[in-house]
Order: structure tokens, then sequence, then C-alpha cells
């Protein structure tokens, strides 16, 4: 047990003293708020181009209805002839020509509209004239047949669905969302945090074997100690720097938006064209609630037990593969079962389980040891039964126990072996050394 | 004397390859036990065997008359074959970590680290990294680690690797002096001229079967042919030559001399004494040289391995 506590003790020293960890642990967060604000910045100067966009309108029915709004401005060419439009566009580097040919009927003329650019022009900026001309064509139709529209007008329903769960509680559309994004970085995170730190625990067991200096310390300690005691060093300086980064991320984070006044986002999704501003307020209002009501509680424990989880199963096999090769570059060839089922895993989170998430697939991916920690996760802000939970986490921790012992078997063969590229075949045999 | 390690019957199979096979050795309290054999004989996997690195499919291992268990570990020191260092960890912390995972205090180590240290004059090595180090450097760190914690039993795996003449030297001095303060000695090499130096018992292994164990004298003495080196000048070497064809066993020999002479071995059948030669050369020429041919380690060494083809 003491010599598991030094072994510990050594590996956390060693990773947190490497020059890599600090370089990482210090500039990751500088790294991430430059970008946010790097293309917070970038949308911004985006949006406040002002766009000029000329038409040249045969039938003379729109000249009133292209207003210039924040980021467009119209320009009417309707008075040259359109060989002329075009050059003096292209001459003063306007955004682009919209023509409008007179047709016989409104039909033909819906499908004759064109806009001349160089570039392909923004699709919003396109829908807003589309809109422009469809609800003029629209209108005019309706009068042609007799209809009065202030009474369309006033006839038209605005549908807003409210939902309820069956215990009166009003939840937003935005729950789904809301979960999803709980969900999946949570899941997210889990499968960084695995590759990076497996990675960590790989190199480590390799760097010992390349310095030989492996036999002088199992001489001393079991392999199965030294292996446990490297697995746990290296995650305990992975939460050191995970903890690091929280700190320092919210004080940049806070910094940042005071500095640039970036005004902290609510969640995309709310298309403001629709919702009412008091409605909007409301929406706000059971987001919030929403996020208070998802089981917090058991998302953090959950995170806890399946990050600590999935981080032991993949870096007992990290440390196997660490064992079998005598270079990184050998070790290429062994990540196909790391990377697999972590992609899987993201995969079946992000498809499956966003579209529903008690399905087969969903549940079926949720209980396999491999894939569990990250569907599982982003399970459980949709609300799972608590004995599936349980059979995951057995079925996890089972399974841990099996992985750190057949991982102990090829470690303990392994970081004796020199000179020889194994494969699978021959992982197989040193099993039953 | 009592034996202070004892294997019975140790086999160790790979697969379908047979590391070691049914082999057993006794290893007396305070001696210099040579493991000899040529590379790949299963030297490397006894030794871990007695390390527990490895266990072993059959046999028993007895140190001071208990079977070996886990807590033996700190009475064992091991400087392996393959050995190194954390090439980015300071001298001094990893010198102290490998002490500590042996068992003893970090005060304890501390200490006994400051002695060897002064003793070896490498005390301003403490903070610098191993990779600043040269390889015989790295190997006297090596050394102070693997008996720091006053072993009962030292096993060293080509100790000599590496160092030049001079600390080759030290380090065997250290070897003696460690012996003489009580500890027993495994010594595995190549190098036969340090087990002749070194070693008073000596085991042979090839082929993963010990083929030889013993007191280095009494193998001697049972491989010893009872041949004799003479160096004489006669007045006809050529007619001497013929003369002492018919009454013993003789060959030509090969020595440095600063005189031209007729170099000869002599063996000599179990009737015959060293005197009754002696007596009968006297009268026929001048006995410029004569002495025992004692066989060496080596040639021990290869003679038993070839016999064993």
């Amino acid at each position: 047990m003491n010599n598991l506590k030094l072994i510990i003790q050594r590996e956390f020293i060693a990773r947190v003293r490497n020059r890599t960890f600090v370089v990482m642990t210090f500039l990751s967060p500088l790294i991430f708020v430059g970008m946010i604000a790097l293309i917070t910045w970038l949308a911004t100067l985006n949006n406040e181009e002002v766009r000029q966009i000329a038409f040249f309108d045969e039938t003379g029915m729109f000249t009133s209805d292209f207003k210039n709004s924040d980021n467009v401005t119209y320009i009417n060419y309707s008075d040259l002839s359109l060989n002329d439009a075009k050059d003096s566009v292209v001459i003063k580097k306007l955004y682009g020509l919209l023509y409008i040919p007179k047709k016989g009927t409104n039909k033909e003329l819906a499908s004759s509209v064109q806009f001349y650019a160089d570039d392909a022009p923004n699709i919003s900026i396109l829908n807003g004239i589309e809109d422009i001309i469809a609800s003029k064509l629209t209108n005019q139709n309706f009068e042609e047949k007799g209809l009065d529209l202030n009474v369309i007008e006033n006839s038209r329903a605005r549908v807003n669905i409210l939902i309820e769960n069956f215990s009166g509680e009003k939840t937003s559309k935005m729950t789904n969302y809301v979960k999803m994004f709980f969900g999946g970085a949570a899941g997210y995170f889990l499968m960084m945090f695995i590759i990076i730190y497996g990675n960590m625990v790989m190199r480590s067991v390799i760097e010992e074997k390349a310095n030989r200096i492996i036999e002088i310390i199992i001489s001393s300690v079991k392999p199965l100690q030294l292996m446990m005691g490297k697995i746990l060093g290296t995650s305990f300086a992975g939460i050191l720097q995970f903890l690091i980064w929280v700190l320092l991320g919210s004080v940049l984070l806070f910094i940042a938006t005071s500095v640039f006044g970036i005004e902290a986002q609510t969640p995309t999704g709310i298309d403001p064209s629709i919702a009412l501003q008091e409605d909007h307020q409301e929406e706000i209002q059971l987001l919030l609630q929403d996020i208070l009501k998802l089981p917090l509680g058991t998302l953090v424990m959950a995170f806890f037990v399946y990050f600590v989880g999935g981080y032991f199963l993949y870096s007992s096999i990290y440390a196997a593969i660490g064992a079998a090769v005598d270079s990184e570059t050998d070790s290429q060839q062994f990540m196909l079962p790391i990377i697999l089922p972590l992609m899987l895993g993201i995969y079946v989170g992000f498809f499956s389980v966003v579209e529903n998430p008690h399905g087969t697939v969903s549940t079926v991916f949720s209980m396999i040891p491999l894939t569990s920690p990250i569907v599982m996760l982003m399970r459980i802000p949709f609300g799972v039964n608590w004995w599936e939970v349980l059979i995951s986490i057995l079925l996890l921790f089972g399974s841990i126990i099996f992985m750190v012992w057949l991982a102990g078997k090829i470690y303990r063969v392994g970081i004796l072996m020199y000179g020889k590229k194994p494969s699978y075949k021959e992982l197989y045999k040193w099993l039953k050394y | 004397m009592t034996n202070l390690l004892e294997v019975q019957g140790a086999s160790k199979r790979f697969g379908s390859f047979t590391a070691l096979d049914n082999v057993s050795i006794a290893v007396p309290k305070g001696s210099i036990f040579g493991l000899l054999g040529p590379n790949g004989a299963g030297k490397t996997t006894l030794i871990r065997i007695i390390n527990q690195i490895t266990l072993p499919d059959e046999g028993k291992v007895f140190l001071d008359n208990e079977p070996l268990k886990k807590e033996h570990i700190q009475d064992i020191g091991y400087l392996p074959e393959e050995r190194g260092l954390y090439k980015s960890m300071k001298v001094g912390e990893q010198a102290l970590y490998l002490a500590q995972l042996k068992g003893l205090s970090k005060k304890e180590a501390k200490d006994r680290l400051k002695y060897w240290f002064d003793k070896f004059e490498i005390s301003h090595w403490w903070d610098k990294k191993i990779q600043e180090l040269s390889k015989g450097m790295a190997q006297k760190v090596q050394f102070i680690v693997t008996v720091l914690h006053r072993p009962k039993l030292l096993i060293f795996d080509e100790p000599f690797s590496g160092f030049d003449p001079i600390n080759a030297n030290v380090i065997k001095d250290e070897i003696l002096q460690l012996r003489e303060e009580g500890a027993t000695v495994i010594f595995s090499t190549h190098r036969m001229e340090s087990v002749e130096e070194l070693c008073d018992h000596i085991a042979l292994i090839n082929k993963s079967k010990k083929i030889l164990e013993g007191e280095v004298s009494d193998i001697k003495r049972k491989y010893k042919s009872n041949t004799f080196e003479v160096g004489l000048l006669a007045e006809s070497e050529n007619g001497l030559y013929d003369e002492l064809k018919e009454k013993f066993q003789v060959v030509p020999a090969d020595f440095k001399t600063i005189e031209e002479q007729l170099k000869l071995k002599i063996t000599l059948d179990q009737s015959t004494s060293s005197n009754d030669l002696l007596g009968y050369l006297s009268t026929k020429a001048q006995i410029l040289r004569f002495n025992e041919v004692i066989p060496s380690v080596n040639e021990i060494f290869i003679k038993t391995i070839s016999e064993n083809e």
C-alpha cells in the first residue's frame, strides 16, 4: 500500500512538472477564451457590414417594398438599362443586382426573378428578398380573387404550443436542447479526458520500458501495483488540470465579458420573429427553470462515477498497449479498439439519444461498458430509470475489474519484452504465460 | 555452511518455449556465486524468478530456509542487465524514490544516500538530471540504489559493463566489501576473468538446464587432467621430443618465453606422479619451466558446454 502511494506521488509529480502539462494548463483557457472572443468579434464584424443591393424592377410594383434595414440598403436602378445597371453594380462594387422582369402573370413572375452577384449571396438576405416579393405577390393574388386583406390578416392564427407535464409544471420547448447540451457536454468532455490522459498513461509506460528502469522497479513492486499507481497518479494530475481550467476559465470569461462586452448568449433555437416579447421572457424563465429542474445532483454524481469508471477502463487498455510496444509509433496499430468505441459512443449519443433517448439503440449502448460512460451520461438528463443506471454501472465496474486483470497480465509480460512487434495473437499468448 | 538461497527444481515455459528446465541451485551464505551460461541459456529467467518478477511453473525457492514471499523483496538487491533510470528525474529524487520502494523511510534513505554519494564523490550530482550524466555515471547511481537497503542477497547481472577499468575496480572492491559485511552475492556475467577473480562458487546453465555446479576449487580439481606444462633446454630437441612421446602423452605447447626452448604439455596417467616426471626430465634436459595446468573457468565453461551440445 505504501509503495502504491509512492508510485502515485511520483507519477503525479512527473506529470505535473512536465513542461507540456504546465503550458497546456495555463495556455488552454487563454486560447479557449481567445477563440470565443475572436469568433464573437468576427460575427459582430460580419453583422455590421451594410450590404448595398441594387434592384432593377421592370414591373415597378416593388419600389416601395424594399426598405433599408440594419444590414441591407437598397438602391433603385430601374431608370437605367439592365446592362448599365449591371456595369454600375460591378464598378461600384455593390453586393449584387436584383432583377425583376415584367411577366404576364404573377406565377410566371415568381419564377423568373434573378439575382446577379459574383460571390454566392448570403442565404438570409436572399430569404428576406424572397419573403418581400412573395408576400407582395400573395397579397396581389388575394386581391385579384376579391379577398379582403384585413380579414385574412385578422383570421391568421398564431400557434405557440405550451408544454406541461402531467403534474402541471410548465416547461419550455427548449427543454430538449438543454438536456442535449448538458448530456452532450458531459459525454464529450469525458471522451477528451480519456483520450488525453489515457495517452499519458501509455506514454509513461513506454517511457519506463524505453529507459530500461522497469526491471529495477518491478524487483521492488508488483507490476499490477505499478500499473495502478500510474493510472491513479495520472488521473489526479488530470483532475488538478481540470480544476485549474474551471477556475481560470471562469475568471477569464468574466474578464472577457466585461472587457469585450460580450453578452452571455441565451441558447439558440428561439426564433425571435415568432415569439413575441413577453413570450420570449417567459421562455427564458422557463428555460432557467428547466436547467434547475434537470436532475443536476444525479447528473453530477453520474458524471463522477462514469468519469472514474470510463477513465479506468480505458486507461488500463492504454497501459497494456504501452507495455506491449517499444515506442509510441508502434502503438498506432492498437489504437482502433480504443478510438472506435469512443467514437461510436459519441455518434450514438448525438444521433440516437437525441432522437429517442429511451429507444433500443440508446439503451443497449448505455449498457455496453465501453460506450456506456458516454451514452449514459447523455441519456441521464432525459431521465433514466434508476435500475437501468445501476445495471449499467455494475456492468461497467465489473468489466473494469476484468479489464484491469487482463491488462495486468499483458502488462506483466510486455514490460519485459523488447524488440518484438507484437500482434494480437502474440498478446493472446501472453495472457497464458 | 548453510545456504542463503535454494532453488529447487524450477521450471518455466513461455508457450512452447522452455526457458528453464528443472533447475536447482544452492547459494551458500557469504559466498560469491557465479551464475554462468551462454546467451539465452535461462540465467535471466532464473534471476527473475528469485526476484519474484516471474513465477516459476514448477519448483520452489527458499531464502534463509523460508519459502520465497513478498516481504523478501526487501532482502534482495537486484542490478539487472537491462538497467536505466528516469531520464528527466533528478538523481537525488530518483535514488530516494527507488530506496523508498525498497521499504526504507525517507530519512533513512537520505542519510544512507548521503554516505554513498560522499563515498563515490558524486554528491554534486544530486540535483542533476540523469540525461546530463554519462552511462558510467548513471551506473554508479544504479549500483548505490541496489545496495542501499543492505540486502542479504545481492544479484548483479553484468555489473561491470559500461564501466571504465578504474571504476570497474571501484565497484569490484565494493562488492568484496559487502561480502565482508555479510552479504551473499550472485553474479551473472560473461567476463570469465572477473568470475575467476571473485567467485568461490559457480553454476553453469546451458539451454535451460543446469549442467554444472559447485565450489570453484572443487570443480577445477575435477577438471584438471594431471597435465604439466614444461619448458626444456636440450641438445637435440627433436630427439628428446620423440623420446618423451614414447613414455608419456605429449603435445606441443605454446607459451611466451624469451629463450628458444622445447615447449610441451605432458599428461600423466594416474600411476605417475609429478615428481616422477620431474625426476625423469632432470636427467634429460635443463628444466626452465614446470607447472601444473589448472583449467581456467573459461576452459571449463567452453568444455562443458561443448560436451553437452
